[in-house]
């Protein structure tokens, strides 16, 4: 039965509106754009918007499935990059210790967030909405405090730039590209192949039932706390080291951006529900929209507007699909 | 005759200064069904609670085998092959069935880091224990939970406790959100359970589901076990009194029926 192809099968996928919704973006900007952000020059364009973005989004999308949220990660961004800077570019010390350090605080920021969570109770949007605004304290106290400037430069070469910091390609497509298909892969495997996966989505359906069937939740929790902190400042620190300078500003916009691909790749908002092949196609539907309109005739001005009714629309339509995965069940005497 | 699997021997509860049971006892022995009737706040849910670890008794002691334990905890009750079943079954709305019944105890197949989720094997073991309590209409392990009817969803979470190796299954108030047909297919569920050996609680307000599996009934009212009784010892009418709280629905009635006998027939007019 499996093994047979059958479109009602891939409608009640969790993934089925998102792969819907690029196709959609994709005509529309075909049309209004040309094939032009399809060429290698163009792909790249979004495709580097689309790593960046994707890297943080597939496991805020992880701890969405189960049941948490995690908005801190628009204060890692900048934390991860101004950790590599500082260590490594103002006080000069070796790049692979400003990166250990960049990732460690990434660690640590997880940590204390699943820590705050799991004890107090507090739903997880307010405690990672302080350490968001915390966070962003540090990194703009210390920061001023140790270099006496918001921006400081830094310069990598060798083996680290290559592999975190540079382009690749043709020297148009960031090296963050294939990180962020690497590390799709490997959520693919471990959330939709390996058993852990299995109880992400438990715990986001119903954590009292999970941890009765002998889930380790409160484990989890820390554990999906961390990864999604750490991969947001991976993904500062690897843009520091690309465009050799970091600021302590920016990174808000990952915020929402993230949660929009998301959302657009079929995640419900309150658990248990969703997959990773969804939130990549999300992100890449949202890269899309963002770049593609730089392709049209369309003044860019307009894109948030495409963004808003893409969201709305994209939720809409993974209740529709969501409801018929419900209600599906096989035909009177079908085998 | 052998030990009961699972006692109650003098059980108190009380939170903080108020006394939520007194002097429970009870015991439930294989292939029998205990119903445990009452009226709500009769002190069913701490009770369950105590037999499922969630609370620990004030006093009084619990046995298995005829041996004296605690459970400290829901994972030790599942350990010592106590499952409570609750009133919405399957828990798990948006996951598949195979999935669902495997929560916590994956399938899995290959080997070390790249030990895989048998998705397959899992599905099939899952349609197979449902189908064997007499849920034929599901065949597809791929199905989400939510798109179950409720009384599909209660077999599915008994058939799992079985599957695993439940000795006690607790039922709490299967039948209370349920249809007729359904509720029909849950006691014959109850039924299939108790054949293979299995104590059954059963926790229900619901006398005519009660007596059609019941062994053994214990009313209880307010916190204390009120009547203790085999089945076929007390018609339904004395049950429901007794849950009542004894006079007063039997009052109720007669008074409907006088005024019937005296009316032709017909019930007393809605208030104008």
């Amino acid at each position: 039965m499996s093994s047979t192809f059958s479109f009602g099968a891939l409608a009640r996928r969790p993934e089925a509106g998102a792969a819907l919704g690029l196709v959609a973006v994709l005509i529309f900007f075909a049309i209004f754009g040309g094939v032009t952000f399809l060429k290698p020059a163009g792909m790249a364009s979004w495709l580097n918007v689309a790593a960046n973005l994707g890297v943080i989004a597939i496991p805020l999308g992880l701890l969405m499935i189960a049941g948490e949220l995690d908005i801190s990660v628009g204060a890692m961004v900048p934390f991860g990059a101004m950790t590599v800077a500082v260590i490594s570019g103002h006080f000069g010390l070796p790049i692979w210790i400003g990166i250990a350090a960049s990732l460690s605080f990434g660690v640590i920021v997880g940590l204390v967030n699943g820590f705050l969570v799991i004890r107090t109770a507090v739903p997880s949007l307010i405690v990672t909405l302080g350490s968001l605004f915390a966070v962003q304290g540090i990194v703009l106290g210390l920061t001023v405090l140790i270099t006496k400037s918001t921006s400081v430069a830094l310069a990598t070469d060798g083996v680290a730039k290559a592999m975190f910091g540079d382009f690749v390609l043709g020297g148009q497509m960031q090296v963050m590209v294939l990180w962020w298909f690497a590390l799709t892969a490997v959520y693919v495997f471990y959330v939709h192949l390996s058993p852990f996966g299995n109880w992400i989505f438990a715990m986001g359906g119903d954590k009292v039932s999970a941890r009765n069937a002998g889930i380790p939740t409160e484990r989890l929790t820390m554990i999906l706390f961390v990864l999604s902190s750490t991969s947001a400042a991976f993904v500062g620190m690897c843009q520091a080291m690309l465009y050799n300078s970091a600021q302590v500003a920016g990174g808000q916009s990952f915020i929402f951006n993230a949660i929009i691909s998301v959302v657009v790749g079929g995640v419900l908002l309150t658990g248990g529900f969703g997959s990773v092949i969804g939130i990549f196609f999300g992100t890449i539907t949202f890269a899309i929209v963002t770049q593609g309109i730089y392709y049209t005739d369309f003044d860019r001005n307009w894109s948030s507007l495409i963004i808003g009714v893409l969201l709305l629309g994209a939720v809409l339509m993974n209740n529709t699909f969501r409801k018929m995965a419900l209600s599906y069940a096989p035909k009177k005497g079908a085998k | 005759m052998s030990a009961p699997i699972l006692a109650l021997r003098g059980v108190n509860k009380s939170f903080g200064p108020i006394d939520v049971l007194h002097d429970i006892t009870l015991e439930v022995r294989a292939g029998e069904v205990l119903c445990l009737l009452g009226d709500n706040g009769a002190g069913k849910s701490t009770l369950i609670k105590i037999m499922s670890g969630v609370h620990q008794p004030s006093s009084g002691t619990i046995e298995m085998d005829g041996t004296a334990t605690t459970i400290p905890t829901p994972r030790a009750a599942s350990d010592k092959g106590i499952a409570t079943v609750h009133q919405f079954g399957g828990t798990f709305p948006l996951m598949s069935i195979g999935r669902s019944f495997f929560v916590g105890v994956e399938m899995t197949k290959g080997w070390g880091p790249f030990k895989i989720y048998d998705r397959k094997r899992a599905n099939d073991i899952a349609v197979k224990a449902v189908r064997d309590f007499g849920i034929t209409r599901i065949e597809d392990g791929d199905r989400l939970v939510g798109g179950l009817s409720g009384g599909e969803r209660q077999s599915l979470a008994i058939a799992r406790a079985v599957h695993f190796g439940a000795r006690v299954l607790i039922l709490d108030e299967p039948t209370a959100a349920l249809g007729v047909k359904q509720a029909t297919h849950v006691l014959r569920i109850v039924n299939e359970a108790k054949r293979r050996g299995l104590a059954v609680i059963f926790i229900t307000h619901q006398v005519m589901h009660a007596m059609a599996v019941g062994d053994h009934f214990a009313v209880l009212i307010r916190g204390a076990v009120a009547a203790d009784f085999k089945k076929g010892e007390k018609t339904r009418e004395e049950i429901t009194d007794l849950m009542a709280g004894g006079a007063s629905m039997a009052s109720l009635e007669a008074e409907i029926e006088s005024y019937m006998n005296s009316h032709g027939g017909h019930p007393p007019p809605p208030a104008a």
